[in-house]
């Protein structure tokens, strides 16, 4: 399969071009100069760190036109990481929803577990070509702290990672897999404790170290150039299944779901969609306790515009503007903010935004469990939860592919205190 | 020439950063008047933020306590009219873009200006995403101040010197706010570096806590910013120790 980035020159970073499927293509240019998707994106940080950001700007483009970096990147996803992932149709899982076709595309097979590990490569290297000598990052259920220290363990980067006190009680098998691979994990005990708090802690180090360090963002969040660069890594995902679909079935998927918390497995697979109208993106927020609860996390479903951590975007705030604070039985989904990406692509209805709730997404944990033998990442089975229960209003001959974006061993923990406390 | 203008035309400013509602609003309207008589030359009226990164550990907590006593943008512009007809030196609103976004840029400029507000700092808002904002602060004749940090390239302290009005806000340091032993040992070069480039006056703050660090920061700025050292005595009625440490930066000031 062709999991190889085209390298001739006329391809810009984050275009696609296929000549099978050049009906109702709408090409994008975004973001814009500034960094903004429509009205969402740009750059509000403090001044100490706008250099950084213009440094690191400069320093992806030069590695966008430079093969070198692409090959070194591609080299290390397929030999390191495992890529291509397959796209793997689940009957199983299809029989249990009225026998539509339902794909996953397999990136919970990737080394570290997660989709996370496609943007931690490609910003390692990055931070290398720059000569920053230490990487810091935030963690929510600690994918992205794993597949950073992972990344810093091979690149030889020195690694702080900080992390919630709150997640790093709910994920302590991922805590001690960060510290094996020898990582500083520090927990953050501000705000609500989770990855909000941990975002605004890893910012604070990187404005204290700004000179020698490379904050390496998990998601399709913060300040322009990140939810670029973030996107480009992910995109893979969405290539791969482009390729893959056309390969297999000659012919686009009608539907693509992804779970939503920053949205960078959800960019990540939509990107190389976006220009064809037909393929119907769907992104699947976390309902937490439900909508009216004031306990969850559906930025894109219930918030609305503000800015956080960098970016003007959809935000869970209150009436004074104050940072709401979230809920999702899935830590990656905890955050009340959301890439400007999806904010636009909601804004001029390109994806669609839902959210499903933590039972009905422990509803979908158990389901792939039983119908397929595959566990999924608690984040991930929101999305699976939707597109089964998506399938009720389809014709059989749909073809709809859902992201795995992650694997389930992280949660074991929550879903059996979870089942414990409903018997 | 504008309240603020004047101000650090007369002598080194001493501005103090408090939180407002920190640790009670009763403490905010009886403080204020009281750092006016010890010798403030301005005060910075910091509206809570439940996310504030460019501040560290004890500028968060005055915030998150402000918070918990229900302090809204709202009720921070009305306790500034209070204020503003107690004391004559000028006001400034200090916060991060999204309470001021969230509230609506024309509406919190014009309340703002009204309740005797002279201007605005926003650490998490760079001139490039200011133009709006800076629309309605200078429709309202309030001066909008942009930071600038020892990183800053030639072109950004241009850019800053041309967009900020009533002064520059010097970071002293690359970091976050909050007391440290030392000033940095650049501190001189980078203060150098934006003199050459612009006419407006220079204000320090960011890890400035003693007298000591105030005349070293005196010797070379227009005025020196005080927050978190003051912060930690706020809560020590009846402000011995806070009248103290005033008077003490006044006399570095005077004496730098």
């Amino acid at each position: 399969m062709n999991w190889q980035r085209r390298l001739d020159s006329s391809e810009q970073c984050g275009s696609t071009s296929d000549s099978r499927v050049k009906k109702g293509v709408r090409k994008l240019k975004l973001p814009d100069e500034k960094g903004y998707f429509g009205s969402y994106g740009g750059r509000f940080v403090p001044e100490t760190v706008m250099i950084a950001l213009d440094e690191l700007e400069k320093a992806f483009a030069a590695a966008c036109a430079d093969a070198g970096f692409w090959s070194e990147f591609e080299l290390l996803c397929h030999d390191y990481a495992g890529r291509p992932t397959p796209l793997y149709h689940a009957r199983g899982l299809s029989a249990r929803a009225h026998g539509v076709n339902l794909l996953l595309k397999r990136e919970d097979l990737l080394h570290t577990g997660a989709h996370k590990i496609n943007n931690a490569l490609g910003q390692g290297l990055l931070a290398k070509r720059m000569g920053k000598e230490r990487i810091v990052a935030e963690t929510g259920a600690g994918q992205h702290g794993v597949a950073v220290a992972t990344v810093c363990a091979l690149l030889k980067a020195k690694c702080t990672i900080y992390m919630g006190e709150e997640d790093v009680q709910r994920q302590s098998s991922n805590v001690f897999r960060m510290k094996l691979l020898g990582a500083e994990v520090c927990p953050v005990s501000t705000g609500s404790r989770t990855l909000k708090d941990a975002v605004n802690e890893s910012i604070r180090d990187w404005v204290t170290n700004v000179r020698h360090t490379h904050l390496l963002l998990g998601s399709v969040v913060g300040p322009h150039p990140y939810p670029k660069i973030v996107a480009e890594f992910q995109s893979v995902i969405g290539r791969e299944t482009k390729d893959e679909m056309l390969a297999r079935y000659r012919r686009l998927p009608d539907y693509i779901v992804a779970c939503v918390g920053g949205g960078s497995n959800a960019i990540g697979i939509f990107r190389p969609f976006v220009e064809h109208e037909s393929v119907r993106l769907i992104g699947v927020e976390a309902a937490g306790k439900g909508l009216d609860s004031g306990s969850h996390a559906a930025s894109l479903v219930r918030g609305k515009a503000g800015v956080l951590h960098g970016t003007k975007s959809y935000l869970l705030q209150d009436g004074n503007g104050q940072i709401a604070s979230t809920f999702s039985i899935a830590p990656g989904l905890d955050y009340p903010g959301v890439g400007p990406e999806h904010a636009y692509y909601k804004d001029i209805g390109r994806a669609t935004y839902v959210a499903v709730t933590d039972d009905q997404a422990l509803e979908g944990f158990k389901l792939l469990c039983e119908a397929e033998g595959i566990i999924p990442a608690l984040e991930s089975a929101h999305a699976v939860y939707y597109a089964v229960r998506m399938a009720e209003e389809l014709s059989p001959e749909s073809l709809v592919v859902i992201n795995l974006s992650g694997r389930g061993d992280k949660d074991l923990g929550i879903v059996s205190k979870e089942i414990e406390a409903r018997q | 020439m504008s309240r603020i203008t004047s101000a650090l035309s007369k002598r080194k400013a001493l501005i103090a950063y408090i939180t407002v509602g920190y640790p009670s609003a009763d403490v905010t309207l009886e403080v204020v008047p009281l750092l006016a008589d010890w010798g403030c030359d301005m005060v910075e009226l910091g509206i809570p933020f439940s996310d504030p990164l460019a501040d560290g550990t004890t500028i968060q907590e005055a915030g998150y306590r402000a918070l918990r006593n229900g302090v809204t943008p709202r009720l921070c512009i009305e306790m500034a009219s209070e204020l503003r007809r107690k004391v004559d030196i000028p006001l400034v609103f200090m916060t991060y873009y999204n309470p001021v976004f969230n509230f609506g840029l024309e509406t919190f400029c014009r309340l703002s200006a009204q309740s005797g507000i002279d201007g605005l700092i926003i650490p998490d808002l760079p001139p490039e995403e200011g133009a709006e904002l800076e629309a309605h602060t200078s429709r309202q004749a309030m001066d909008l101040a942009y930071l600038l940090a020892p990183t800053s390239s030639e072109e950004r302290i241009d850019l800053v010197s041309q967009r900020s009005s009533g002064f520059i806000y010097l970071v002293s340091l690359t970091g976050v706010t909050g007391t440290r032993k030392d000033l940095s040992s650049d501190l001189e070069v980078f203060v150098g570096r934006v003199r050459k480039r612009t006419s407006l006056p220079l204000c320090i703050g960011f890890g400035v806590s003693t007298p000591e660090q105030a005349r070293r920061a005196a010797k070379i700025a227009d005025g020196v910013i005080v927050g978190s050292r003051l912060i930690q005595l706020l809560d020590k009625h009846p402000f011995r120790q806070l009248n103290e440490l005033v008077a003490g930066l006044r006399n570095a000031l005077d004496t730098s």
